[in-house]
Protein backbone atom coordinates (compact mmCIF):
# COMPACT_ATOMS: atom_id res chain seq x y z
CA UNK A 1 0.00 0.00 0.00
CA UNK A 2 2.88 2.38 0.52
CA UNK A 3 3.41 5.06 -2.07
CA UNK A 4 7.02 4.21 -2.56
CA UNK A 5 6.67 0.57 -3.37
CA UNK A 6 3.69 1.08 -5.65
CA UNK A 7 5.14 3.97 -7.58
CA UNK A 8 8.08 1.89 -8.73
CA UNK A 9 6.28 0.00 -11.51
CA UNK A 10 4.67 3.25 -12.69
CA UNK A 11 8.01 4.88 -13.24
CA UNK A 12 9.21 1.75 -15.01
CA UNK A 13 6.27 2.04 -17.38
CA UNK A 14 6.61 5.74 -17.98
CA UNK A 15 10.30 5.74 -18.83
CA UNK A 16 11.83 3.75 -21.64
CA UNK A 17 13.02 0.38 -20.47
CA UNK A 18 16.37 0.78 -18.90
CA UNK A 19 18.97 -1.82 -19.52
CA UNK A 20 20.42 -3.35 -16.42
CA UNK A 21 23.80 -1.97 -15.54
CA UNK A 22 26.48 -3.94 -17.35
CA UNK A 23 27.97 -6.53 -15.09
CA UNK A 24 31.71 -6.32 -14.69
CA UNK A 25 33.58 -8.96 -16.68
CA UNK A 26 30.79 -9.79 -19.14
CA UNK A 27 31.42 -8.87 -22.78
CA UNK A 28 28.89 -6.79 -24.70
CA UNK A 29 25.82 -8.38 -26.24
CA UNK A 30 27.25 -8.35 -29.78
CA UNK A 31 30.43 -10.09 -28.67
CA UNK A 32 28.37 -12.63 -26.78
CA UNK A 33 26.28 -13.52 -29.84
CA UNK A 34 29.47 -13.83 -31.91
CA UNK A 35 30.91 -16.17 -29.28
CA UNK A 36 27.71 -18.22 -29.23
CA UNK A 37 27.81 -18.63 -33.01
CA UNK A 38 31.47 -19.54 -32.81
CA UNK A 39 30.58 -22.20 -30.25
CA UNK A 40 28.02 -23.66 -32.66
CA UNK A 41 30.63 -23.81 -35.43
CA UNK A 42 33.11 -25.38 -33.08
CA UNK A 43 30.61 -28.08 -32.18
CA UNK A 44 29.99 -28.83 -35.86
CA UNK A 45 33.71 -28.80 -36.58
CA UNK A 46 34.40 -31.22 -33.73
CA UNK A 47 31.63 -33.47 -34.94
CA UNK A 48 33.05 -33.30 -38.47
CA UNK A 49 36.60 -33.99 -37.31
CA UNK A 50 35.63 -36.91 -35.06
CA UNK A 51 33.73 -38.56 -37.89
CA UNK A 52 36.39 -37.88 -40.53
CA UNK A 53 39.16 -39.19 -38.26
CA UNK A 54 36.98 -42.31 -37.78
CA UNK A 55 36.97 -41.84 -34.02
CA UNK A 56 33.17 -41.95 -34.30
CA UNK A 57 31.58 -44.39 -36.74
CA UNK A 58 29.90 -42.40 -39.50
CA UNK A 59 27.15 -45.01 -39.78
CA UNK A 60 25.79 -44.07 -36.35
CA UNK A 61 26.81 -40.46 -36.09
CA UNK A 62 26.34 -39.22 -39.64
CA UNK A 63 28.30 -36.58 -41.49
CA UNK A 64 27.49 -32.98 -40.59
CA UNK A 65 28.08 -31.83 -44.15
CA UNK A 66 25.60 -34.36 -45.47
CA UNK A 67 23.17 -33.46 -42.69
CA UNK A 68 23.23 -29.81 -43.74
CA UNK A 69 23.03 -30.90 -47.37
CA UNK A 70 19.90 -32.87 -46.51
CA UNK A 71 18.30 -29.83 -44.85
CA UNK A 72 19.12 -27.64 -47.86
CA UNK A 73 17.64 -30.31 -50.14
CA UNK A 74 14.43 -30.40 -48.12
CA UNK A 75 14.09 -26.66 -48.25
CA UNK A 76 15.00 -26.33 -51.94
CA UNK A 77 12.62 -29.06 -53.04
CA UNK A 78 10.02 -27.67 -50.67
CA UNK A 79 9.48 -31.14 -49.29
CA UNK A 80 9.94 -30.05 -45.68
CA UNK A 81 7.20 -27.43 -45.70
CA UNK A 82 4.25 -29.77 -45.84
CA UNK A 83 5.71 -31.56 -42.82
CA UNK A 84 6.36 -28.33 -40.96
CA UNK A 85 2.84 -27.15 -41.68
CA UNK A 86 1.36 -30.42 -40.45
CA UNK A 87 3.28 -30.36 -37.18
CA UNK A 88 2.47 -26.68 -36.72
CA UNK A 89 -1.25 -27.25 -37.21
CA UNK A 90 -1.24 -30.20 -34.82
CA UNK A 91 0.63 -28.17 -32.23
CA UNK A 92 -1.66 -25.16 -32.49
CA UNK A 93 -4.83 -27.24 -32.36
CA UNK A 94 -3.58 -29.31 -29.42
CA UNK A 95 -2.58 -26.13 -27.66
CA UNK A 96 -5.86 -24.24 -28.18
CA UNK A 97 -8.17 -27.15 -27.45
CA UNK A 98 -6.06 -28.16 -24.45
CA UNK A 99 -6.31 -24.63 -23.07
CA UNK A 100 -10.06 -24.48 -23.63
CA UNK A 101 -10.64 -27.76 -21.80
CA UNK A 102 -8.09 -26.89 -19.13
CA UNK A 103 -9.74 -23.55 -18.38
CA UNK A 104 -13.22 -25.05 -18.38
CA UNK A 105 -12.20 -27.95 -16.13
CA UNK A 106 -10.12 -25.76 -13.82
CA UNK A 107 -12.87 -23.19 -13.35
CA UNK A 108 -15.50 -25.85 -12.84
CA UNK A 109 -13.60 -27.82 -10.22
CA UNK A 110 -12.20 -24.66 -8.66
CA UNK A 111 -15.75 -23.49 -8.02
CA UNK A 112 -17.19 -26.79 -6.81
CA UNK A 113 -15.08 -28.16 -3.99
CA UNK A 114 -17.34 -31.20 -3.72
CA UNK A 115 -16.67 -32.35 -7.28
CA UNK A 116 -13.01 -31.50 -6.86
CA UNK A 117 -12.78 -33.68 -3.75
CA UNK A 118 -14.65 -36.50 -5.50
CA UNK A 119 -12.45 -36.49 -8.60
CA UNK A 120 -9.22 -35.79 -6.76
CA UNK A 121 -7.67 -39.30 -6.82
CA UNK A 122 -8.55 -39.77 -10.50
CA UNK A 123 -7.06 -36.46 -11.52
CA UNK A 124 -3.92 -37.29 -9.58
CA UNK A 125 -3.73 -40.71 -11.23
CA UNK A 126 -4.21 -39.29 -14.71
CA UNK A 127 -1.61 -36.66 -14.11
CA UNK A 128 0.90 -39.15 -12.69
CA UNK A 129 0.46 -41.48 -15.66
CA UNK A 130 2.96 -40.84 -18.48
CA UNK A 131 0.25 -39.90 -20.92
CA UNK A 132 2.46 -40.52 -23.90
CA UNK A 133 1.57 -44.21 -23.49
CA UNK A 134 -1.93 -43.27 -24.61
CA UNK A 135 -0.49 -42.42 -28.04
CA UNK A 136 -0.91 -45.91 -29.57
CA UNK A 137 -4.50 -46.09 -28.31
CA UNK A 138 -5.30 -42.69 -29.82
CA UNK A 139 -3.85 -43.86 -33.12
CA UNK A 140 -6.07 -46.92 -33.02
CA UNK A 141 -9.07 -44.76 -32.16
CA UNK A 142 -8.46 -41.74 -34.35
CA UNK A 143 -6.29 -43.08 -37.16
CA UNK A 144 -3.03 -41.92 -38.67
CA UNK A 145 -4.29 -38.43 -39.49
CA UNK A 146 -3.79 -35.31 -37.40
CA UNK A 147 -6.65 -36.06 -34.99
CA UNK A 148 -4.69 -38.60 -32.96
CA UNK A 149 -1.77 -36.16 -32.59
CA UNK A 150 -4.04 -33.31 -31.56
CA UNK A 151 -5.76 -35.50 -28.97
CA UNK A 152 -2.41 -36.56 -27.53
CA UNK A 153 -1.34 -32.90 -27.37
CA UNK A 154 -4.62 -31.99 -25.71
CA UNK A 155 -4.17 -34.56 -22.94
CA UNK A 156 -0.70 -33.17 -22.29
CA UNK A 157 -1.67 -29.48 -22.38
CA UNK A 158 -4.87 -30.02 -20.44
CA UNK A 159 -3.23 -30.92 -17.15
CA UNK A 160 -0.73 -28.08 -17.24
CA UNK A 161 -3.53 -25.56 -17.77
CA UNK A 162 -6.01 -27.34 -15.56
CA UNK A 163 -3.82 -27.28 -12.46
CA UNK A 164 -2.88 -23.66 -12.99
CA UNK A 165 -6.47 -22.53 -13.49
CA UNK A 166 -7.71 -24.64 -10.59
CA UNK A 167 -5.16 -22.96 -8.37
CA UNK A 168 -5.95 -19.55 -9.86
CA UNK A 169 -9.67 -19.86 -9.20
CA UNK A 170 -9.10 -20.95 -5.62
CA UNK A 171 -6.74 -18.08 -5.01
CA UNK A 172 -8.83 -15.27 -6.44
CA UNK A 173 -8.37 -12.30 -4.14
CA UNK A 174 -11.24 -12.40 -1.64
CA UNK A 175 -11.35 -8.60 -1.59
CA UNK A 176 -11.69 -8.34 -5.37
CA UNK A 177 -14.42 -10.94 -5.19
CA UNK A 178 -16.27 -9.21 -2.34
CA UNK A 179 -15.96 -5.90 -4.20
CA UNK A 180 -17.48 -7.34 -7.37
CA UNK A 181 -20.32 -8.84 -5.34
CA UNK A 182 -20.98 -5.51 -3.62
CA UNK A 183 -21.07 -3.88 -7.05
CA UNK A 184 -23.92 -6.22 -7.87
CA UNK A 185 -22.32 -9.06 -9.84
CA UNK A 186 -24.39 -12.22 -9.99
CA UNK A 187 -22.88 -15.70 -10.25
CA UNK A 188 -22.35 -15.77 -13.99
CA UNK A 189 -21.02 -12.21 -13.98
CA UNK A 190 -18.57 -13.13 -11.25
CA UNK A 191 -17.45 -16.07 -13.37
CA UNK A 192 -17.00 -13.93 -16.45
CA UNK A 193 -15.44 -10.85 -14.90
CA UNK A 194 -13.52 -12.21 -11.92
CA UNK A 195 -12.84 -15.94 -11.93
CA UNK A 196 -11.97 -16.41 -15.60
CA UNK A 197 -9.76 -13.32 -16.01
CA UNK A 198 -8.00 -14.22 -12.80
CA UNK A 199 -7.51 -17.78 -14.04
CA UNK A 200 -6.28 -16.49 -17.41
CA UNK A 201 -3.34 -14.76 -15.81
CA UNK A 202 -2.33 -18.18 -14.52
CA UNK A 203 -2.75 -19.62 -18.00
CA UNK A 204 -0.39 -16.96 -19.34
CA UNK A 205 2.20 -17.94 -16.80
CA UNK A 206 2.18 -21.47 -18.21
CA UNK A 207 2.02 -20.53 -21.89
CA UNK A 208 5.52 -21.73 -22.75
CA UNK A 209 5.02 -25.04 -21.07
CA UNK A 210 1.64 -25.56 -22.75
CA UNK A 211 3.00 -24.90 -26.22
CA UNK A 212 5.92 -27.20 -25.48
CA UNK A 213 3.51 -29.93 -24.41
CA UNK A 214 1.38 -29.54 -27.53
CA UNK A 215 4.54 -29.80 -29.62
CA UNK A 216 5.70 -32.93 -27.81
CA UNK A 217 2.26 -34.47 -28.31
CA UNK A 218 2.35 -33.72 -32.02
CA UNK A 219 5.85 -35.09 -32.63
CA UNK A 220 5.42 -38.21 -30.47
CA UNK A 221 2.12 -38.86 -32.22
CA UNK A 222 3.86 -38.61 -35.58
CA UNK A 223 6.59 -40.92 -34.38
CA UNK A 224 4.06 -43.53 -33.39
CA UNK A 225 2.35 -43.55 -36.75
CA UNK A 226 1.65 -40.92 -39.36
CA UNK A 227 2.03 -40.01 -42.98
CA UNK A 228 3.11 -36.40 -42.52
CA UNK A 229 4.93 -34.13 -40.10
CA UNK A 230 8.48 -33.69 -38.90
CA UNK A 231 8.17 -36.70 -36.63
CA UNK A 232 7.21 -38.70 -39.70
CA UNK A 233 10.24 -37.37 -41.58
CA UNK A 234 12.51 -38.68 -38.84
CA UNK A 235 10.62 -41.94 -38.55
CA UNK A 236 10.97 -42.53 -42.27
CA UNK A 237 14.69 -41.78 -42.26
CA UNK A 238 15.16 -44.12 -39.34
CA UNK A 239 13.46 -46.98 -41.13
CA UNK A 240 15.92 -46.64 -44.04
CA UNK A 241 18.90 -46.26 -41.68
CA UNK A 242 19.55 -42.82 -43.13
CA UNK A 243 21.21 -41.39 -40.06
CA UNK A 244 21.99 -38.08 -41.78
CA UNK A 245 18.32 -37.48 -42.44
CA UNK A 246 17.50 -38.38 -38.84
CA UNK A 247 19.92 -35.73 -37.59
CA UNK A 248 18.62 -33.29 -40.17
CA UNK A 249 15.10 -33.92 -38.89
CA UNK A 250 16.20 -33.37 -35.31
CA UNK A 251 17.86 -30.07 -36.25
CA UNK A 252 14.75 -28.88 -38.09
CA UNK A 253 12.70 -29.90 -35.06
CA UNK A 254 14.94 -27.90 -32.73
CA UNK A 255 14.84 -24.78 -34.86
CA UNK A 256 11.08 -25.13 -35.14
CA UNK A 257 10.73 -25.43 -31.36
CA UNK A 258 12.90 -22.36 -30.89
CA UNK A 259 10.79 -20.34 -33.32
CA UNK A 260 7.63 -21.53 -31.60
CA UNK A 261 8.95 -20.48 -28.22
CA UNK A 262 10.02 -17.09 -29.55
CA UNK A 263 6.60 -16.45 -31.04
CA UNK A 264 5.00 -17.36 -27.70
CA UNK A 265 7.24 -14.78 -26.06
CA UNK A 266 6.08 -12.19 -28.60
CA UNK A 267 2.40 -13.04 -28.09
CA UNK A 268 2.93 -12.99 -24.35
CA UNK A 269 4.40 -9.50 -24.47
CA UNK A 270 1.38 -8.24 -26.34
CA UNK A 271 -1.14 -9.93 -24.06
CA UNK A 272 0.53 -9.32 -20.76
CA UNK A 273 0.78 -5.57 -21.21
CA UNK A 274 -1.35 -4.17 -18.44
CA UNK A 275 -1.42 -7.35 -16.45
CA UNK A 276 0.59 -7.72 -13.32
CA UNK A 277 2.77 -10.76 -13.48
CA UNK B 1 -37.82 -12.99 -6.36
CA UNK B 2 -39.92 -13.43 -3.29
CA UNK B 3 -37.65 -11.15 -1.30
CA UNK B 4 -37.91 -8.34 -3.82
CA UNK B 5 -41.68 -8.65 -3.95
CA UNK B 6 -41.83 -8.40 -0.21
CA UNK B 7 -39.67 -5.31 -0.21
CA UNK B 8 -41.83 -3.57 -2.80
CA UNK B 9 -44.86 -4.44 -0.73
CA UNK B 10 -43.34 -2.96 2.38
CA UNK B 11 -42.44 0.28 0.69
CA UNK B 12 -45.91 0.69 -0.72
CA UNK B 13 -47.68 0.14 2.57
CA UNK B 14 -45.31 2.17 4.69
CA UNK B 15 -46.14 5.78 5.36
CA UNK B 16 -43.55 8.16 3.91
CA UNK B 17 -42.97 9.74 7.31
CA UNK B 18 -42.28 6.39 8.93
CA UNK B 19 -39.81 5.53 6.19
CA UNK B 20 -37.97 8.76 6.67
CA UNK B 21 -37.52 8.14 10.36
CA UNK B 22 -36.10 4.66 9.78
CA UNK B 23 -32.36 4.47 10.46
CA UNK B 24 -30.19 3.46 7.51
CA UNK B 25 -28.21 0.98 9.59
CA UNK B 26 -28.99 -0.48 12.99
CA UNK B 27 -26.53 -2.78 14.74
CA UNK B 28 -28.53 -4.44 17.47
CA UNK B 29 -26.27 -6.07 20.08
CA UNK B 30 -23.97 -7.46 17.42
CA UNK B 31 -21.28 -9.96 18.42
CA UNK B 32 -18.74 -11.39 15.99
CA UNK B 33 -16.55 -14.31 16.96
CA UNK B 34 -13.75 -15.75 14.83
CA UNK B 35 -13.08 -19.26 16.12
CA UNK B 36 -12.15 -18.51 19.73
CA UNK B 37 -11.44 -14.80 19.25
CA UNK B 38 -14.29 -12.41 19.96
CA UNK B 39 -13.62 -9.41 17.74
CA UNK B 40 -16.82 -7.48 18.41
CA UNK B 41 -18.98 -7.94 21.49
CA UNK B 42 -22.47 -6.62 22.01
CA UNK B 43 -22.11 -3.57 19.79
CA UNK B 44 -25.15 -1.39 19.17
CA UNK B 45 -24.74 1.38 16.63
CA UNK B 46 -27.16 3.31 14.47
CA UNK B 47 -26.52 5.34 11.38
CA UNK B 48 -29.50 7.56 10.69
CA UNK B 49 -30.96 8.18 7.25
CA UNK B 50 -28.77 10.82 5.63
CA UNK B 51 -26.38 10.89 8.55
CA UNK B 52 -22.60 10.94 8.33
CA UNK B 53 -21.20 8.77 11.11
CA UNK B 54 -17.53 8.12 11.72
CA UNK B 55 -16.22 5.16 13.66
CA UNK B 56 -12.87 5.68 15.33
CA UNK B 57 -10.89 3.02 17.10
CA UNK B 58 -7.39 1.63 17.52
CA UNK B 59 -5.92 -0.58 14.81
CA UNK B 60 -7.13 -4.16 14.92
CA UNK B 61 -10.08 -3.44 17.16
CA UNK B 62 -12.73 -4.63 14.73
CA UNK B 63 -13.70 -1.65 12.61
CA UNK B 64 -13.49 -3.52 9.31
CA UNK B 65 -15.38 -6.38 10.90
CA UNK B 66 -18.27 -4.07 11.76
CA UNK B 67 -18.33 -2.73 8.21
CA UNK B 68 -18.37 -6.25 6.79
CA UNK B 69 -21.40 -6.96 8.94
CA UNK B 70 -23.11 -3.83 7.60
CA UNK B 71 -22.32 -4.92 4.03
CA UNK B 72 -23.81 -8.34 4.63
CA UNK B 73 -20.49 -10.00 3.83
CA UNK B 74 -20.19 -11.31 7.37
CA UNK B 75 -23.03 -12.68 9.44
CA UNK B 76 -22.88 -11.71 13.10
CA UNK B 77 -22.44 -14.56 15.57
CA UNK B 78 -25.15 -13.01 17.69
CA UNK B 79 -27.38 -9.95 17.40
CA UNK B 80 -28.96 -8.44 14.35
CA UNK B 81 -28.19 -5.89 11.67
CA UNK B 82 -31.04 -4.11 9.94
CA UNK B 83 -31.13 -1.80 6.95
CA UNK B 84 -33.92 0.76 6.86
CA UNK B 85 -35.73 -1.25 9.49
CA UNK B 86 -35.47 -4.57 7.67
CA UNK B 87 -33.31 -7.31 9.10
CA UNK B 88 -30.47 -7.87 6.63
CA UNK B 89 -30.28 -11.20 4.83
CA UNK B 90 -27.46 -11.78 2.38
CA UNK B 91 -25.68 -8.83 0.82
CA UNK B 92 -26.71 -5.29 1.59
CA UNK B 93 -27.98 -4.22 -1.84
CA UNK B 94 -28.45 -0.62 -0.81
CA UNK B 95 -24.86 -0.12 0.20
CA UNK B 96 -21.67 0.73 -1.63
CA UNK B 97 -18.49 -0.47 0.03
CA UNK B 98 -15.09 1.13 -0.32
CA UNK B 99 -12.70 -1.54 0.94
CA UNK B 100 -9.63 -0.87 3.00
CA UNK B 101 -7.50 -3.23 0.89
CA UNK B 102 -6.95 -2.89 -2.86
CA UNK B 103 -10.12 -4.22 -4.47
CA UNK B 104 -9.74 -3.16 -8.11
CA UNK B 105 -9.65 -5.84 -10.76
CA UNK B 106 -6.00 -5.89 -11.87
CA UNK B 107 -6.92 -7.03 -15.39
CA UNK B 108 -9.19 -4.06 -16.07
CA UNK B 109 -8.28 -0.49 -16.92
CA UNK B 110 -9.23 2.35 -14.60
CA UNK B 111 -12.24 3.21 -16.75
CA UNK B 112 -13.48 -0.32 -17.05
CA UNK B 113 -13.03 -0.82 -13.31
CA UNK B 114 -15.17 2.24 -12.67
CA UNK B 115 -17.92 1.02 -14.98
CA UNK B 116 -17.89 -2.58 -13.69
CA UNK B 117 -20.96 -2.09 -11.51
CA UNK B 118 -22.89 -0.45 -14.34
CA UNK B 119 -21.98 -3.42 -16.51
CA UNK B 120 -23.39 -5.77 -13.87
CA UNK B 121 -26.50 -3.64 -13.93
CA UNK B 122 -26.57 -4.10 -17.72
CA UNK B 123 -26.39 -0.43 -18.58
CA UNK B 124 -25.66 0.18 -22.26
CA UNK B 125 -21.86 0.21 -22.67
CA UNK B 126 -21.86 3.63 -24.31
CA UNK B 127 -23.79 5.26 -21.48
CA UNK B 128 -21.69 3.46 -18.89
CA UNK B 129 -18.50 4.68 -20.48
CA UNK B 130 -19.72 8.25 -20.59
CA UNK B 131 -20.68 8.16 -16.93
CA UNK B 132 -17.40 6.45 -16.10
CA UNK B 133 -15.40 9.23 -17.77
CA UNK B 134 -17.36 11.80 -15.82
CA UNK B 135 -16.57 10.04 -12.56
CA UNK B 136 -12.90 9.63 -13.33
CA UNK B 137 -12.73 13.35 -14.00
CA UNK B 138 -14.50 13.98 -10.75
CA UNK B 139 -11.89 12.10 -8.75
CA UNK B 140 -9.14 13.94 -10.64
CA UNK B 141 -8.01 11.13 -12.90
CA UNK B 142 -8.55 12.64 -16.32
CA UNK B 143 -6.15 11.10 -18.80
CA UNK B 144 -5.63 7.93 -16.82
CA UNK B 145 -8.58 6.03 -18.27
CA UNK B 146 -6.56 3.36 -19.99
CA UNK B 147 -4.10 2.77 -17.17
CA UNK B 148 -4.17 -0.53 -15.36
CA UNK B 149 -4.19 -0.54 -11.55
CA UNK B 150 -0.54 -1.55 -11.30
CA UNK B 151 0.34 1.50 -13.39
CA UNK B 152 -1.31 3.82 -10.85
CA UNK B 153 -0.03 4.93 -7.47
CA UNK B 154 -1.76 3.74 -4.30
CA UNK B 155 -3.58 7.05 -3.98
CA UNK B 156 -4.77 6.97 -7.58
CA UNK B 157 -6.04 3.42 -7.15
CA UNK B 158 -8.01 4.54 -4.11
CA UNK B 159 -9.61 7.29 -6.17
CA UNK B 160 -10.56 4.83 -8.90
CA UNK B 161 -12.12 2.64 -6.22
CA UNK B 162 -14.03 5.64 -4.89
CA UNK B 163 -15.43 6.40 -8.34
CA UNK B 164 -16.23 2.72 -8.81
CA UNK B 165 -18.33 2.70 -5.64
CA UNK B 166 -20.01 6.07 -5.95
CA UNK B 167 -20.96 5.72 -9.62
CA UNK B 168 -23.51 3.14 -8.44
CA UNK B 169 -25.28 5.88 -6.49
CA UNK B 170 -25.79 3.75 -3.36
CA UNK B 171 -28.07 5.03 -0.60
CA UNK B 172 -25.62 3.90 2.05
CA UNK B 173 -21.88 4.31 1.72
CA UNK B 174 -19.55 2.17 3.78
CA UNK B 175 -15.99 3.44 3.78
CA UNK B 176 -13.03 1.73 5.39
CA UNK B 177 -10.16 4.16 6.00
CA UNK B 178 -10.54 5.36 2.41
CA UNK B 179 -8.17 8.30 2.48
CA UNK B 180 -5.33 7.01 4.63
CA UNK B 181 -3.23 6.22 1.54
CA UNK B 182 -3.60 9.69 0.02
CA UNK B 183 -1.21 12.60 0.25
CA UNK B 184 -2.44 15.58 2.27
CA UNK B 185 -3.57 17.77 -0.65
CA UNK B 186 -5.45 15.01 -2.46
CA UNK B 187 -6.89 13.92 0.81
CA UNK B 188 -8.43 17.31 1.56
CA UNK B 189 -9.70 17.48 -2.01
CA UNK B 190 -11.35 14.09 -1.76
CA UNK B 191 -12.81 14.80 1.66
CA UNK B 192 -14.42 17.98 0.38
CA UNK B 193 -15.66 16.16 -2.70
CA UNK B 194 -17.16 13.46 -0.49
CA UNK B 195 -18.92 16.05 1.66
CA UNK B 196 -20.29 17.79 -1.43
CA UNK B 197 -21.64 14.51 -2.77
CA UNK B 198 -23.14 13.62 0.54
CA UNK B 199 -24.77 17.05 0.91
CA UNK B 200 -26.15 16.90 -2.62
CA UNK B 201 -28.26 13.80 -2.09
CA UNK B 202 -28.07 13.03 1.59
CA UNK B 203 -26.55 9.62 1.54
CA UNK B 204 -26.04 7.74 4.77
CA UNK B 205 -22.36 7.26 5.44
CA UNK B 206 -20.57 4.93 7.82
CA UNK B 207 -16.99 6.09 7.74
CA UNK B 208 -14.14 4.20 9.37
CA UNK B 209 -10.96 6.00 10.23
CA UNK B 210 -8.22 6.01 12.80
CA UNK B 211 -7.72 9.73 12.26
CA UNK B 212 -9.75 11.66 14.81
CA UNK B 213 -9.38 15.01 13.03
CA UNK B 214 -10.71 13.53 9.82
CA UNK B 215 -13.63 12.01 11.72
CA UNK B 216 -14.58 15.30 13.37
CA UNK B 217 -14.24 17.44 10.29
CA UNK B 218 -16.47 15.18 8.19
CA UNK B 219 -19.11 13.80 10.52
CA UNK B 220 -22.41 14.50 12.19
CA UNK B 221 -21.51 12.00 14.86
CA UNK B 222 -18.29 10.30 15.94
CA UNK B 223 -18.39 6.92 17.65
CA UNK B 224 -15.38 5.74 19.62
CA UNK B 225 -14.71 2.01 19.87
CA UNK B 226 -12.95 0.27 22.70
CA UNK B 227 -9.78 -1.69 22.05
CA UNK B 228 -10.26 -5.37 21.17
CA UNK B 229 -11.00 -8.11 21.93
CA UNK B 230 -14.69 -7.72 22.50
CA UNK B 231 -14.83 -4.33 20.84
CA UNK B 232 -17.91 -2.19 21.40
CA UNK B 233 -18.71 1.53 21.28
CA UNK B 234 -17.64 3.35 24.42
CA UNK B 235 -18.61 6.90 23.61
CA UNK B 236 -20.24 8.97 20.95
CA UNK B 237 -20.08 12.65 20.20
CA UNK B 238 -22.41 14.83 18.21
CA UNK B 239 -20.38 17.15 16.01
CA UNK B 240 -22.30 20.41 15.85
CA UNK B 241 -19.96 22.23 13.48
CA UNK B 242 -21.97 24.19 10.93
CA UNK B 243 -22.36 22.96 7.38
CA UNK B 244 -21.38 23.25 4.63
CA UNK B 245 -17.87 22.67 5.88
CA UNK B 246 -14.51 23.02 4.29
CA UNK B 247 -12.49 20.26 5.91
CA UNK B 248 -9.25 22.22 6.03
CA UNK B 249 -10.83 25.45 7.29
CA UNK B 250 -13.07 23.85 9.87
CA UNK B 251 -10.02 22.48 11.64
CA UNK B 252 -8.96 26.03 12.55
CA UNK B 253 -12.20 26.88 14.35
CA UNK B 254 -12.26 27.03 18.17
CA UNK B 255 -15.23 24.67 18.36
CA UNK B 256 -13.27 22.05 16.41
CA UNK B 257 -10.31 22.34 18.76
CA UNK B 258 -12.61 22.06 21.72
CA UNK B 259 -14.33 18.94 20.36
CA UNK B 260 -11.02 17.41 19.42
CA UNK B 261 -9.63 17.95 22.88
CA UNK B 262 -12.72 16.55 24.53
CA UNK B 263 -12.85 13.40 22.38
CA UNK B 264 -9.13 12.83 22.60
CA UNK B 265 -9.30 12.75 26.39
CA UNK B 266 -11.81 9.90 26.17
CA UNK B 267 -9.83 8.09 23.55
CA UNK B 268 -6.52 8.35 25.30
CA UNK B 269 -7.64 6.04 28.07
CA UNK B 270 -8.59 3.42 25.50
CA UNK B 271 -5.35 3.80 23.61
CA UNK B 272 -3.40 3.42 26.83
CA UNK B 273 -5.42 0.36 27.75
CA UNK B 274 -4.66 -1.24 24.39
CA UNK B 275 -1.02 -0.29 24.68
CA UNK B 276 -0.69 -1.84 28.11
CA UNK B 277 -2.35 -5.01 26.92
CA UNK B 278 0.14 -5.23 24.07
CA UNK B 279 3.03 -4.70 26.45
CA UNK B 280 1.71 -7.58 28.52
CA UNK B 281 1.49 -9.76 25.46
CA UNK B 282 5.06 -8.91 24.54
CA UNK B 283 6.21 -9.62 28.08
CA UNK B 284 4.56 -13.06 28.15
N1 LIG C 1 -11.61 -13.69 9.08
C1 LIG C 1 -11.01 -13.55 10.27
N2 LIG C 1 -10.62 -14.63 10.97
C2 LIG C 1 -10.03 -14.51 12.18
N3 LIG C 1 -9.79 -13.34 12.78
C3 LIG C 1 -10.15 -12.22 12.15
C4 LIG C 1 -10.78 -12.26 10.85
N4 LIG C 1 -11.03 -10.98 10.46
C5 LIG C 1 -10.59 -10.20 11.46
N5 LIG C 1 -10.06 -10.92 12.47
C6 LIG C 1 -9.51 -10.39 13.72
O1 LIG C 1 -10.45 -9.53 14.28
C7 LIG C 1 -9.83 -8.38 14.78
C8 LIG C 1 -10.43 -7.14 14.17
O2 LIG C 1 -10.06 -7.06 12.80
P1 LIG C 1 -10.46 -5.82 11.89
O3 LIG C 1 -11.93 -5.67 11.92
O4 LIG C 1 -9.85 -6.03 10.56
O5 LIG C 1 -9.74 -4.62 12.64
P2 LIG C 1 -9.60 -3.09 12.19
O6 LIG C 1 -10.29 -2.90 10.90
O7 LIG C 1 -10.22 -2.30 13.31
O8 LIG C 1 -8.14 -2.79 12.10
C9 LIG C 1 -8.35 -8.52 14.53
O9 LIG C 1 -7.73 -8.96 15.72
C10 LIG C 1 -8.27 -9.58 13.48
O10 LIG C 1 -7.10 -10.34 13.64
MG1 LIG D 1 -9.52 -2.41 9.14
Amino acid sequence: MSEISTSLPTSAVATPRRRPVKKAGLPSRGTMVALQIALLFAAFATWFALVKLKILPVFFFGDPVLVLQQIVDWVVTGEVFVHLATTLIETILGFLIGIAFGVAGGVWLGLSPLTAALLDPYIKAFNAMPRVVLGPIFIVWFGLGITSKVVLGVTLVFFVVFFNVFQGVREVSPVVLANARMLGANRSQLLRTVYIPSAMSWVFSSLHMSVGMAFVGAVIGEYLGSSRGIGYLILQAESTFDVNAVFAGILVLTVFALLLDTSVTLVERRLIVGRPT
Amino acid sequence: MIASLKRADNLATMAPAARKAEAALTFDHVTVRFDDYTAVADASITVGDGEFVSIVGPTGCGKSTLLNVAAGLLEPTAGDISVYGKSLEGLNRQAGYLFQADALMPWRTALSNVTAGLEYRRMAPKDAEELGRKWLARVGLNGHHERFPHQLSGGMRKRVALAQTLIMDPKIILMDEPFSALDVQTRVLMENELLALWMADKKSVMFITHDLEEAISLSDRVIILSAGPGTHPIAEFVIDLPRPRDVSEVRMTPRFVELHHHIWETMREEVLKAYERNQHKLAD
